[in-house]
């Protein structure tokens, strides 16, 4: 791990040549009175005073929209293209990730690795190179260190930016990707040693102690308290298409019995949908079950399968609600009535 | 607003509503939609500028008709169109929701057709002026350029479904894009996809929309999706006479037909 020093107007610089390397650049850009990830020529652009972006960088990753296989039949032959060799080779930098959204970058990059895999992720985790920035600040939403992520958290970070005095960044190259990167741009970052950077860092209470929550909820199924707290949930899918990790997928089929396309798309189990038997009958009746599932997915089935939280704390989801559905909040809730 | 709480209250104590839906104070300064069953339970309930969302949408959800009418609903003068217009589709009759509304500088409840079609008549939704504007900017757009405009807008549409979750006209038990035997909208949230979801809404929202902007205010990528359907319901305003949530009996604008209906207006 090396260490170095970052004047903001040198950081603009070494982004400026990022870009003129050829690589694709995706930094927080504002639209309306959202911050989104999007793909940018133009270093000015980029936004640096925000909490968190409005929506998740998952779609880096895990795009809303991907075609699986395309396929053709010809009067002799049907022919089926895998679309995963034919996804292009572009080296791909994200800039200003949040340390938690970093950390979910991962997850979900193992969420896809388990079998069968799945080669349009890891292509994409290959080419990626993340560099995060630091949070100084954060509001009433943020609950990273409840789930065991930090405001500085190294994890998932090709360098980690953290703003410091003068408007300087204290920069951590933390891979091989990343130092890749610096040393093309070596004029731009001045040397440093290893510095405690706990004093810039935003404090984030964790007041909820996501392990012993996960206890409870093993017994919480039939608890009326889902009922309650999601009735005002009015059952959009934002919650879980803000998410960094929700993960959940549905493939559509588009074309003829001639030729066509199997999609991928983003799915939420907010939706009545989700759950559809094609009897009609549904398993989750009424919205306060899918919250429940929503909330236990997160924080009891995936502890118990794979001893990870599906949560980094980042508080979209409870931002972005059009109704004020906090889970944060649904998590005191349950630590109080469990 | 003691007014509110006393009237909530009351409405509880004498059993006359199960249930009165408000607003509440919500995380970080925000307001939230609250239910209140307990008559002390009532001083929860506030009404402020910050208080923008239809609650009429909760009349169709499957938990709070298990509650079971009648139900008290602190309603803006948009909620009161919406629960005008459910009535006229026939959703509820008009003794199972008694909407809180203001009324110059008191708080007071509606309680029986006339007054009901008269107070939705008297108080139309006031369009905020950056809306206003919005309108006219597109409307004085040539048809490439509002195509573009729609296309950059929807572009980031990731089909959450806000807009429909947020729409109290959006009720149908099996929304038309969740047919999928076979699948008449299309699904995936691409060009196409999303243009398609948003027409078919629009269409169908044409005459019902009562311009509340609870979709607008939902979206959570910033997109001003009401633009659409409150454009929808002025044609069918224009060109077909038909305003939406003033009238507790009147027949759907667009599956009625009437042998002097203008047709200049379809494509």
């Amino acid at each position: 791990m090396t260490y170095y020093t970052i004047s903001h107007n040198n950081l603009l610089e070494f982004l400026k040549s990022i870009r003129a390397q050829g690589k694709k650049l995706i930094a927080p850009q504002q639209r309306e009175q959202k911050i989104f990830f999007m793909e940018t020529d133009d270093v000015s652009s980029i936004v640096f005073d925000y909490i968190q972006t409005s929506i998740s960088p998952k779609d880096i990753l895990f795009p809303r929209v991907e075609p699986l296989i395309t396929y053709e039949l010809t009067a002799d032959a049907l022919q089926v293209n895998d679309r995963a060799e034919q996804l292009p080779s572009i080296s791909t930098v994200l800039f200003g990730a949040r340390p938690c959204d970093a950390v979910a970058l991962t997850m979900l990059e193992k969420f896809f690795a388990e079998e069968p895999g799945d080669p349009f992720v890891e292509k994409r985790a290959k080419q990626l190179t993340v560099i995060s920035v630091s949070c100084s600040k954060a509001d009433s939403y943020c609950f990273c260190t409840s789930v065991g992520v930090s405001p500085g958290d190294t994890r998932g970070s090709d360098i980690l930016l953290t703003p410091c005095e003068n408007n300087e960044y204290y920069v951590e190259v933390l891979t091989e990707k990343g130092n890749d990167l610096v040393q093309k741009s070596q004029n731009l970052f001045n040397k440093s040693e290893k510095k405690e950077k706990e004093k810039y860092l935003a404090n984030v209470s964790s007041d909820i102690p996501a392990e012993e929550i996960s206890k409870r909820l093993e017994n919480a199924f039939n608890n009326p308290l889902w009922n309650e707290a999601s009735l005002r949930c009015i059952g959009c899918g934002t919650c879980a298409y803000v998410c960094p990790l929700c993960s959940c997928f549905d493939i559509e089929d588009e074309g003829t019995q001639k030729c066509g396309t199997r999609l991928r798309c983003w799915d939420s189990c907010g939706f009545a949908l989700f759950t559809m038997h094609t009897s009609g009958h549904n398993p989750r009746r009424t919205q306060s079950e899918r919250w429940r599932q929503r909330v236990l997915h997160k924080f009891s089935y995936l502890p118990q399968r794979v001893q990870v939280f599906g949560c980094v704390g980042c508080g979209r989801c409870s931002r972005a609600c059009p109704v004020d559905m906090n889970l944060k909040e649904q998590l005191q809730l349950i630590k109080e009535a469990l | 607003m003691n007014q509110l709480n006393q009237i909530a209250k009351e409405l509880l104590t004498s059993q006359k509503v199960k249930l009165v839906i408000g607003y509440g104070e919500g995380t970080d300064g925000r307001v939230r939609p609250v239910f209140v069953r307990k008559s002390e339970d009532a001083s929860q309930l506030i009404w402020d500028d910050r208080c923008r969302q239809n609650l009429a949408v909760y009349l169709n959800k499957t938990e709070i008709r298990e509650i079971g009418f009648p139900i008290a609903i602190v309603s803006l003068p948009a909620t009161v169109r919406s629960i005008v217009q459910l009535i006229a589709e026939h959703q509820f009759q008009v003794e199972d929701v008694i909407p809180i509304v203001q009324e110059g500088a008191n708080v007071t409840t509606i309680e029986n057709k006339e007054r009901l079609e008269q107070y939705a008549a008297a108080n139309p939704v006031v369009f905020p002026p950056f809306v206003v504007e919005e309108i006219e900017n597109i409307r004085n757009k040539s048809v490439e350029e509002r195509f573009e405009y729609w296309q950059e807008e929807l572009s980031r549409c990731f089909k959450c479904y806000a807009c429909r979750a947020a729409c109290p006209l959006c009720y149908c038990e099996r929304c038309i894009t969740d047919v999928n035997t076979p699948q008449w909208v299309c699904v995936p949230p691409h060009a196409i996809g999303t243009f398609e979801w948003h027409m078919n809404r629009a269409m169908h929202l044409a005459g019902r929309c009562v311009e509340c902007g609870s979709c607008t205010i939902a979206c959570p990528v910033g997109i001003p999706i009401g633009l659409l359907t409150m454009e929808a319901t002025r044609i069918a305003r224009e060109e077909l006479g038909y305003e939406p949530g003033i009238k507790c009996d009147v027949p759907a604008a667009l599956a009625t037909f009437r042998p002097d209906d203008k047709e200049s207006f379809i494509l």
